[in-house]
């Protein structure tokens, strides 16, 4: 599966770089409106058509990826932090304050996240900037998303504190900290990567979620989110096929993330 | 062609001679009734029941908005508005069987009367202070008389549905057309036909022609439409744009003209509310608050956001609501030169694209609408790229409704309100508690001891005169003079009133689909069902 995992590097990379060149590559802003071709069919000027706003749809889905591409990896970034101190230090502590954390992740595995999100959105001060607002949202996807991650991190701290190579180790001498670092580290650093890679597509569509709700990013900004709303609207569909491409784009990205990860896994 | 034509009732007439009678009517709610007990209703699933089943003195006609009789046979009005006096049609039985008279009319009145009950369906008739009485002259005849005469009290009667006071059966013996047979809550309804109804078609026919009706509930409208589709269903009321567009009208869609709801944007005018005084100062300028309007394209929000079905909006009143509107007042015309030497005037100036006030402070501020509601969304950012031609910056910020209420409504932590108001009955004192300064209401500062503006003083005292007038006529000059100040002031930017969008099976003979709710059954006593090729559609 080596070339499936080489496909999808190279198509993640070469979306990044598209998204990278919306400023540059865009035809249009994504704000801008031309409001007597609102609802047309894709053509030579608008190439994905124009949305009933008047808004060219192939702008917004270029800002859009930049915003759901770079920080869904950002919030992942956080969480798998997160995780990796948490895992580890439920895994490798003392008895009672292992039980402690385990319990602490148990909570917050418990917590409705999306709830948190749409309470944490309504406290936000009303004149917090759209990029100001996706920032926070995407941090607090970030801040929350970590217990399950913590989660296999400890699991796989306690499997390795029973490891014969940890023990030959601790038996010829080998300090903790040495122990933590040249063994310890580098067993559990895959397995963190694997995490990443699962989480970066849960967070794109935690924000498609949130947009589709009308709570994801404010307008005018785009995302994923708030242009795969316009497919709550079924009839729209079969009338205008080409508004699933944000759709299109978001599967197959997280898709190559999956796959990626998946090599990541494979590795670990 | 919007609205239904004056030959409607010929071919209602038509109707009735060709009217099969039989079968069952299925259309959906989207909620179980809260309530079904016709006095204590107060939301839409409730009501739709209430109509179906009761019985009331005078209806409103939903076509002609004119008062017409119904267990009334006549009515008048004396004493300056304070006494109205009913005669009773002969010959009215309750469903199981008793005979209606003064007494039960009496009955009624005494409960929705009563403060310590606090019936809804009294609260415009139960004054602040004194008592009325209710008079029984005899079987047949009936009076009230209140301490203040209130305006337009006979049409309030089209809202109270009159109960027996001997019957064991309570609140359940009706006089609608309709009797609740069966209740499965989350799933059905089912009302069987009153056999004890009054009315009779032309032809001397029993009414209703329908055997049944039965109400599903469903709250996905995407299975509704479906459903309607298949023809499971043969009424749907208030479609969105898009559903309406998907049926299209050579399958049942119908466009029954302006309803009286309206979109609206407010800004925060409470003097205590938690926002810096210089976005006050900006809030309470009616120079501010006009330019604003002036510089919203309502006809692109007519276009983009509801496909052409909709109307501009000018002031509380749509064109539907004709007793009341004041034609002379149109909406204010999109022109944003004008905005801006209006806001010039005030004080305002345009440095690098960017609108300050006297003090120098950019104008931004933030816009709260219901997340959800896609139409809003839309107009949010219509609007949000019309103030940015002034310089203005609008933040567009989307809150789930309890937290929208919270802030509107007892934190005042907002700045512009983006929201609807559903218009229910068409005389003015439906919109009482939103226009009096005292009121919870008042959106944009409400719960004022006393007014704090002339104009609000002013409007204040021309809601109370006419709402103490109950003669048409002398009331429409307040209310003429009040729409006047709205639309000078604007403390309410009126954006457009959206059209009553519906679908009607073809299979429906004499659906007659109004602006005024129930929109699609308001004749149901009339409206048959056919084996589908020999039904006559009352199409515009």
């Amino acid at each position: 599966m080596k070339w499936a995992s080489r496909i999808a590097w190279t198509f993640l990379i070469l979306v990044y770089l598209i998204a990278l060149a919306a400023p540059w590559i865009a035809p249009a802003g994504y704000a801008d409106q031309f409001r007597d071709h609102a609802g047309e069919s894709p053509s030579a000027r608008f190439p994905l058509g124009v949305d009933e706003l008047g808004r060219d749809r192939l702008s917004r889905l270029l800002y859009g990826t930049r915003v759901s591409l770079f920080l869904a990896p950002a919030a992942a970034t956080i969480s798998v932090g997160l995780a990796f101190v948490i895992g580890m230090a439920a895994g490798l502590a003392t008895p009672l304050l292992a039980r402690t954390l385990d319990l602490f992740i148990d909570l917050m595995l418990s917590l409705p996240t999306l709830f948190l999100l749409l309470i944490a959105r309504a406290m936000l001060p009303l004149n917090t900037s759209p990029l100001s607002s996706v920032l926070v949202t995407f941090l607090l996807m970030g801040a929350l998303g970590w217990p399950a991650a913590a989660r296999v991190l400890s699991g796989a701290s306690r499997a390795l504190l029973g490891s014969t190579f940890l023990l030959q180790a601790r038996a010829l001498g080998c300090s903790s900290g040495r122990r933590l670092t040249i063994q310890i580290l580098p067993n559990l650093w895959p397995l963190a990567m694997a995490q990443f890679f699962l989480l970066v597509p849960i967070f794109i569509l935690a924000e498609a979620n949130l947009g589709i709700l009308g709570l994801g990013v404010s307008e005018p900004l785009p995302s994923w989110g708030s242009m795969l709303s316009e497919l709550t609207n079924p009839a729209a569909i079969s009338r205008a096929p080409w508004i699933l491409a944000p759709a299109g784009l978001l599967l197959t990205v997280a898709l190559s993330f999956h796959i990626a990860g998946k090599q990541e896994r494979a590795f670990s | 062609m919007r609205c239904f034509s004056p030959f409607l009732y010929a071919a209602l007439l038509a109707g009735q001679a060709l009217a099969q009678t039989g079968g069952e009517l299925h259309f959906a709610l989207s909620d179980d009734p809260k309530t079904l007990d016709p006095l204590q209703v107060t939301e839409e699933p409730s009501d739709a029941i209430r109509y179906l089943t009761s019985g009331m003195l005078v209806r409103i006609d939903r076509k002609t908005f004119e008062l017409k009789p119904e267990l009334a046979e006549s009515w008048t009005v004396s004493e300056g508005g304070r006494r109205i006096s009913f005669t009773l049609r002969s010959g009215v039985r309750f469903s199981d069987g008793s005979r209606l008279d003064a007494e039960d009319v009496a009955y009624t009145l005494r409960r929705i009367l009563d403060p310590k009950t606090q019936v809804p369906a009294g609260d415009q008739l139960r004054p602040e202070k004194g008592a009325p009485v209710v008079a029984v002259l005899n079987p047949r005849e009936v009076s009230l008389l209140l301490p203040n005469p209130v305006g337009g009290l006979e049409a309030l009667f089209d809202a109270i549905p009159i109960l027996s006071s001997r019957s064991p059966l309570q609140e359940k013996a009706g006089l609608g057309p309709f009797v609740l047979s069966e209740y499965k809550r989350g799933a059905f309804l089912l009302l069987k036909r009153n056999p004890n109804y009054w009315k009779k078609d032309e032809g001397g026919r029993q009414l209703p022609y329908l055997d049944a009706v039965r109400i599903e509930i469903q709250q996905n409208r995407e299975i509704e439409m479906v459903r309607f589709r298949r023809g499971e269903l043969h009424l749907m009321s208030a479609l969105d744009v898009d559903s309406f567009d998907q049926l299209g009208t050579s399958h049942g869609a119908i466009d029954a003209g302006p309803t009286f709801d309206s979109e609206m944007v407010w800004f925060n005018q409470v003097s205590t509310s938690p926002i810096p005084a210089y976005k006050k100062k900006w809030f309470q300028s009616a120079a501010f608050r006009l330019a604003l309007s002036e510089a919203v394209q309502r006809e692109d929000i007519v276009k983009l956001v509801y496909h052409g079905r909709a109307t501009p909006a000018a002031g509380p009143f749509s064109p539907s609501a004709r007793p009341w509107v004041d034609t002379r007042l149109k909406p204010p015309a999109f022109d944003p030169d004008g905005a801006s030497r209006r806001l010039a005037a005030a004080g305002f100036r345009k440095e690098s694209g960017v609108l300050k006030d006297s003090a120098g402070n950019p104008v931004e501020f933030s816009l709260i609408t219901n997340s959800g509601n896609r139409n809003r969304a839309r107009m949010a950012s219509l609007l949000q790229q019309d103030f940015q031609r002034l310089g203005i910056k609008l933040n567009i910020v989307m809150l789930d409704m309890p937290s929208l209420i919270e802030r509107i409504s007892r934190g005042f932590q907002y700045e512009a309100c983006l929201l609807g108001l559903t218009g229910t009955h068409l005389d003015p004192n439906d919109q009482l508690n939103m226009w009096l300064s005292s009121s919870s209401d008042h959106v944009w500062n409400p719960h004022q001891s006393t007014p704090e503006t002339s104009w609000e003083a002013e409007i204040d005292r021309l809601m109370r005169e006419q709402s103490s007038t109950s003669d048409t006529k002398k009331r429409k000059p307040f209310i003429d003079r009040f729409q006047a100040i709205v639309h000078d002031q604007a403390p309410i930017i009126y954006l457009v009133h959206p059209d009553a969008l519906v679908a009607v099976s073809s299979r429906l003979g004499n659906a007659a689909p109004s602006v005024l709710r129930p929109r699609l059954f308001w004749n149901v006593e009339q409206i048959y069902l056919s084996d589908g090729n020999t039904a006559v559609r009352n199409k515009p």
